[in-house]
């Protein structure tokens, strides 16, 4: 299929262009910051994020009439700080995003760099695999499964593990076939070095720089994937405060005070804005070129 | 050509088969279904009943077979909740997600080939740097918060389209927008790619030698050989919104055939999810098969060995 035939890799260009570095660097800085939220966040932020004050509903934020330092970003519905649980929301958001991204990750690259390595009846095998996984409709079938089996953390974390890993697979496959044409390889063939030392110390080594940059594309995919189901109401479980869910819990308020769902909203656009950043801006500095 | 044509729908009805499979053993994952249709107020005699008159009862192989041999004929069985053949359910619906997948593709081809051309006939330039930011902002965007901004303000404030429901081409505008979005980036990207490519092979310096117009250039010759990739991925894209359409039939209340789906999830409507999954990826596999088969007709080198 078209989009399994990646063109050859380029060689190295090693000139990334000022600006895209600047990208690097600001998704970088993004991340960072959310990262920090997430670890230090519930620390720093008074309020307890599941706590309910039903004569505190839906306080204005501090820069609007009304509203006051006491809840910075004002409070949802039930009267719960909406700081308090978007920086709580920035931890589930990222751990499900790492998480995803090391399951979908070690699946993928597996099979990219089994089919790539062997070639053949195995190939074929990994690509029909691969084809069988593009023909799923990714969202509904994360939905059904969500639907059937109850909403739980953990349970998003597997299914989009499980569902995810179709770009590593395309980009390990590709950079194994490329790389396991090199003169190297051919001279640790000769030499008598095992296949598998051959796999783990020639090939991985120089394919990890392109499933880097997929690693970040997918965490940000991951990410923007698991607000959906919990906006749709079959993600992460209330209470926790997923952004997705939280803009599904604002939306019968939307009409009224928008910025309830600005909020999780920005946060999440910029989260997943940082990500691609970094992701383009690492594909850059580190001086690859794949198709996008 | 033929032998290509052969081999690439020996491939297609192969995954098509898989994805049969797939989408039976999807609502078999949960464990006892007779359970989840009873309800959580079901006594044992209740589950029992319903196991032998869904026919849960027998061989999962069974079971199986019994879905493979009717699902090729076209029978989907009948949803537990509507009392109607899924087939037509199915038939009823199909039509609103079409025409929304159609509506997010042109869209997204109006903007994207474009603003994909310029950002190429100026590399590097600041036209590029904005046509590559708009690219990262369509990525980074979570559709249906963008659907609910596009609500409020289009819709609520300065009421120019509807917000819900399907009536006339206007209540398309907006959920044909948000799913565009979703697509636009890849295709901008690719076009812009494929343009400087493009721009900057041997035939094209020929027609600049020739004295040929730069539009003529443009649309003639850069555009046409850049175009393979874009159309393949083009109908990629229209099978992921296809697919995807569920978040934004739903934000919108379309009742399409994603919206269906989400409602067959929430009550354990087995048959119907089952059938949705598989006409959904049977729909993506043939517009693959047909960009593959395009793409051979236009570039005889991608027919094979």
């Amino acid at each position: 299929m078209s989009e399994l035939t990646a063109p050859p890799l380029a060689a190295s260009t090693g000139t990334a262009q000022p600006l895209r570095s600047f990208g690097f660097w600001l998704g970088a800085l993004i991340l960072g910051i959310v990262a920090f939220a997430a670890l230090f966040g519930p620390a720093l932020v008074p309020q307890d994020p599941f706590a309910q004050d039903l004569s505190q509903r839906l306080v204005v934020p501090v820069w609007m009439e009304g509203g006051s330092w006491a809840h910075p970003l004002g409070t949802d519905q039930l009267g719960r700080d909406y700081l308090a649980r978007l920086v709580y929301g920035a931890r589930i958001s990222l751990v499900i995003g790492l998480a995803t991204v090391i399951t979908s990750g070690l699946i993928g690259t597996v099979l990219g760099v089994l089919g790539g390595f062997f070639g053949g009846k195995v190939d074929d095998v990994v690509l029909f695999a691969i084809t069988c996984r593009l023909s799923i409709p990714v969202v509904l079938v994360a939905l059904a499964v969500v639907g059937l089996m109850g909403s739980s953390f953990t349970l998003v974390i597997l299914v989009l593990g499980l569902l995810l890993w179709d770009r590593f697979a395309v980009v390990a496959r590709a950079t194994t076939m490329q790389v396991r044409n090199l003169d190297y390889v051919s001279a640790a063939w000769c030499a008598g070095t095992s296949r598998t030392s051959i796999l783990c110390r020639e090939v991985l080594p120089n394919i990890a720089t392109h499933l880097a940059v997929v690693a970040t594309l997918e965490m940000a995919l991951a990410i923007l994937l698991e607000a959906a189901l919990s906006f749709l109401g079959l993600g992460v479980p209330p209470p926790l405060p997923s952004w997705g869910l939280m803009i599904a819990e604002a939306k019968d308020y939307m009409f009224f005070s928008p910025w309830v769902i600005m909020t999780p909203g920005l946060a999440l656009f910029v989260l997943v804005l940082g990500i691609n950043l970094l992701g383009d801006g690492l594909r850059d500095v580190l001086g690859t070129r794949d198709a996008r | 050509m033929l032998t290509f044509l052969f081999r690439r729908l020996a491939v297609a009805i192969l995954v098509a088969m898989t994805v049969l499979t797939l989408s039976f053993m999807l609502t078999r994952v949960s464990g006892d279904l007779a359970i989840s249709i009873a309800g959580p107020n079901a006594t044992q005699a209740d589950v029992e009943a319903i196991r032998i008159a869904y026919g849960l009862d027998r061989p999962l192989v069974q079971q199986y077979l019994d879905w493979v041999q009717r699902a090729v004929r076209g029978d989907f069985g009948t949803s537990y909740f509507f009392r109607e053949r899924v087939a037509d359910l199915i038939a009823q619906r199909l039509p609103i997600t079409l025409t929304l997948g159609l509506v997010g593709l042109s869209i997204a081809l109006l903007v994207a080939i474009p603003l994909g051309t310029f950002a190429a006939v100026r590399e590097g330039r600041w036209v590029d740097r904005v046509v590559m930011l708009v690219a990262l902002v369509g990525q980074a965007m979570p559709s249906f918060w963008l659907g609910l901004l596009l609500m409020i303000e289009l819709g609520l404030r300065l009421q120019w389209l509807p917000i819900s429901g399907t009536g006339s081409w206007e209540h398309y505008v907006m959920p044909g927008i948000v799913l565009a979005f979703s697509a636009i980036p890849a295709l901008m990207r690719l076009t812009r790619s494929g343009m400087i490519e493009a721009l900057s092979s041997d035939y094209i310096r020929t027609a600049r030698a020739k004295g040929l117009s730069r539009l003529s250039i443009l649309g003639k010759h850069a555009l046409r050989n850049a175009a393979i990739p874009v159309v393949s991925i083009a109908a990629v894209q229209l099978g992921f919104m296809l697919g995807g359409s569920i978040v934004i039939e739903t934000v919108f209340a379309l009742h399409g055939v994603g919206f269906l789906a989400w409602e067959s999830i929430s009550k354990n409507d087995f048959p119907v999810v089952q059938a949705v999954v598989l006409v959904l990826a049977l729909i993506y596999i043939a517009l693959t098969l047909f960009a593959d088969l395009l793409n051979a007709a236009l570039d005889p080198r991608l027919r094979g060995p």
